[in-house]
């Protein structure tokens, strides 16, 4: 079974965040990237999983530039057999899904695993372009997966119980929490990874098809009042005069 | 004790000056240490025993012999590889770092450099994977700076040797499958022997009521008439500097070890005086605290710069003992100052298994007399600067 997870970069969770190029751009200084989690954690994880049941080949994909490399070495030593890199900087979710569907169109992959989103964007719609792009069925947001023959069974959380699905390889499914448990990489890997292929490829012509006018931050929260629980005439008159909401 | 939220500081960008790789391995030996090892150690520490489950996790992260080369099992990475791991080790416990580091550098190291190429075969690959763990025998209870007045001797018997003696405040020794033991020969050359657990008259007692390293197991090596076979002698190299090269090895893991120590008491000295209020504001905006917590992160800067630049050396092979004395008398005082004023930051919760102040301060009471003392360190120094021998 031939086996594609994207993997992208996303900042540490504990990064302060800051924007740069009049609130355009992403200040990326002084910030540690990380393996985004839901690519590592549960798509490649589940990757790994499904290669050493079923026998097959594990490929990484990353659009990104050089910056990206030392997250696809992580995935190299967390067990993947070998990346691809696509040599551009990503522009938005239709433009990164083009240049994974482009690139796998040829390659003939039964499965192509991803993160439900990243944890920095959150635009979670990679997954269900490539799909489209590659005329394949797509499972979002799932939690479980197994493969039975040319057979993919999937659980999904839905409100208040489980979806069962059931799709034909070749397949691609977005991955949450619960699909696999964390690896760390060991020793062994991280030697692997030095001599695993890391394959740079030149991109399509895809474009982005969106634009980033501005980020702004979040309000700061505001001060907290405390109001006696025996006082309510004081915090009815909060709400109605200063909060406005009653 | 609480979950573990320990984060890296950096404070003059040194990630920069080190590899993608030696990242990795430091980060997937933080991983480790707070999935399998922060969640125990308390307890374990506590109970003083050896937590000996964490052996196989030690191994996969490459703690037993990094720079060992591949071809006997180990890793073959670089000297800053090794001290990385024992940072983050050591960030947890210093008793963890401990067994890692007598495996490594007393144990692996002496084989791998003087060894033959059977011992070698024999017992580096065990020890790389964690199936053996070995301990190391040069103290005696009446030489601990002087090893070289040690009374511990073997005798040539023929088709064996005869060893006799004991050693005392050996890490590892009560379930150390091996021990690399330091003894003179009949012309009082020092010798190293691979003594096997199992050879009659070889005995292991633990030794208890140690108030630091409760969470990695001490005792003593006895050998009454100890037949031990002759292919067993490390042929390699004799006398008092052959032992002295390893402890070189072990005090340049402990240089990088007690730099984890530091940040991890600075790191949650940090955080909980942003998060501790008194008089309507955190306590970190109190000057006294303040001043505290910027002399620590200045202590430690420096100490990781001096140690970053050691293992450069120690790459090139061009560190000297001297040198490593330095840097492991610097910083274990550094670390042991750092745990002082971060339990004062955190008050009366600084006395608590909460944190993890205490266990720190009382380990590194150990990690400043082993491998050579405090005042040792500093007279290799001055022995180095002014060629005059201060030492008796």
């Amino acid at each position: 079974m031939k086996i594609l997870v994207g993997i992208s970069k996303a900042p540490d969770t504990t990064t302060k965040i800051s924007f740069t190029d009049n609130n355009t751009k992403f200040n990326e200084d002084k910030v540690q990237f990380i393996v985004n989690p839901y690519d590592e954690w549960y798509a490649l994880v589940r990757g790994l999983e499904l290669k050493e049941k079923n026998g097959g080949t594990v490929t990484t994909i990353t659009v990104g530039g050089t910056d990206h490399d030392p997250i696809i070495r992580k995935a190299l030593a967390i067990g993947a057999d070998d990346a691809v890199r696509i040599n551009t900087e990503a522009a938005d979710g239709y433009m990164v899904a083009r240049q994974i569907a482009d690139y796998a169109k040829d390659n003939g992959y039964d499965l192509i695993l991803l993160g439900k989103e990243t944890i920095d964007y959150n635009g979670s719609m990679v997954g269900g372009m490539t799909a489209e792009l590659l005329d394949m069925p797509y499972v979002s947001v799932a939690s479980k997966l197994e493969i039975e023959g040319r057979t993919a069974i999937l659980e999904r959380d839905v409100q208040g119980g489980i979806e069962v699905v059931e799709a034909d390889l070749p397949l691609v499914v977005s991955c949450a929490k619960g699909m696999a448990e964390q690896r760390i990489p060991n020793m062994r890997g991280i030697m692997a990874a030095r001599t695993k292929p890391l394959n740079v490829i030149e991109p399509s012509d895809a474009k982005g098809l969106t634009r980033v006018v501005e980020y702004n931050l979040p309000v700061e929260k505001g001060e907290v009042k405390i109001v006696d629980a025996e006082n309510m005439d004081e915090l009815v008159s909060l709400l109605h005069n200063e909060a406005k909401v009653i | 004790m609480r979950t573990d939220q320990y984060q890296g500081h950096d404070y003059y960008e040194m990630d920069e000056l080190l590899t993608d790789e030696h990242k990795l391995i430091r980060d997937a030996a933080r991983a480790w240490i707070k999935k399998d090892v922060s969640p125990i150690i308390e307890d374990y520490y506590e109970r003083s025993e050896f937590p000996s489950q964490v052996i196989p996790g030690l191994a996969e992260i490459g703690a037993f012999g990094p720079y060992i080369p591949t071809e006997y099992g180990g890793a073959g990475m670089d000297q800053i590889a090794y001290g990385l791991i024992m940072q983050e080790l050591e960030r947890c416990d210093s008793g963890l770092r401990s067994t890692a580091s007598v495996q490594s550098s007393l144990v692996m190291y002496p084989i791998w450099k003087y060894g033959t190429e059977e011992q070698k075969q024999k017992f580096l690959p065990k020890l790389a994977s964690g199936e053996y763990i070995g301990c190391f025998g040069l103290t005696e209870p009446d030489h601990g700076s002087n090893p070289g007045g040690m009374i511990t001797n073997f005798k040539d018997q023929g088709d064996h040797y005869l060893l006799n003696g004991a050693k005392l405040w050996i890490s590892n020794s009560p379930f150390a499958q091996v021990a690399v033991v330091w003894a003179k020969n009949e012309d009082g050359r020092i010798n190293g022997l691979l003594v096997e657990r199992g050879m009659e008259g070889f005995t292991t007692p633990e030794m208890k009521g140690k108030w630091s390293l409760r969470a990695s197991a001490t005792g003593e090596l006895v050998f009454d008439n100890v037949k031990v076979p002759k292919e067993n002698l490390l042929p390699g190299r004799s006398g008092l500097g052959a032992p002295l090269s390893c402890l070189d090895s072990a005090r340049y893991g402990i240089a990088w070890g007690a730099i984890g120590a530091a940040l991890d008491c600075y790191d949650s000295a940090l955080r909980y005086s942003k998060e501790r209020n008194q008089f309507g504001k955190p306590i970190a905006g109190f000057q006294l605290q303040q001043k505290k917590l910027a002399e620590m992160i200045t202590e430690i800067t420096k100490a990781q710069l001096l140690t970053l630049r050691l293992g450069q050396l120690r790459n090139e092979g061009r560190a000297t003992s001297a040198q490593i004395s330095m840097a492991k008398r610097n910083n274990v005082e550094m670390a042991l100052k750092v745990a002082r004023e971060a339990r004062q930051i955190h008050g009366g919760m600084g006395v608590t298994n909460e944190y993890p102040i205490m266990r720190h301060m009382m380990n590194l009471e150990s990690v400043v007399t082993y491998e050579g003392t405090h005042d040792i360190h500093l007279l290799i120094t001055g022995l180095d600067i002014t060629g005059e021998n201060a030492f008796v």
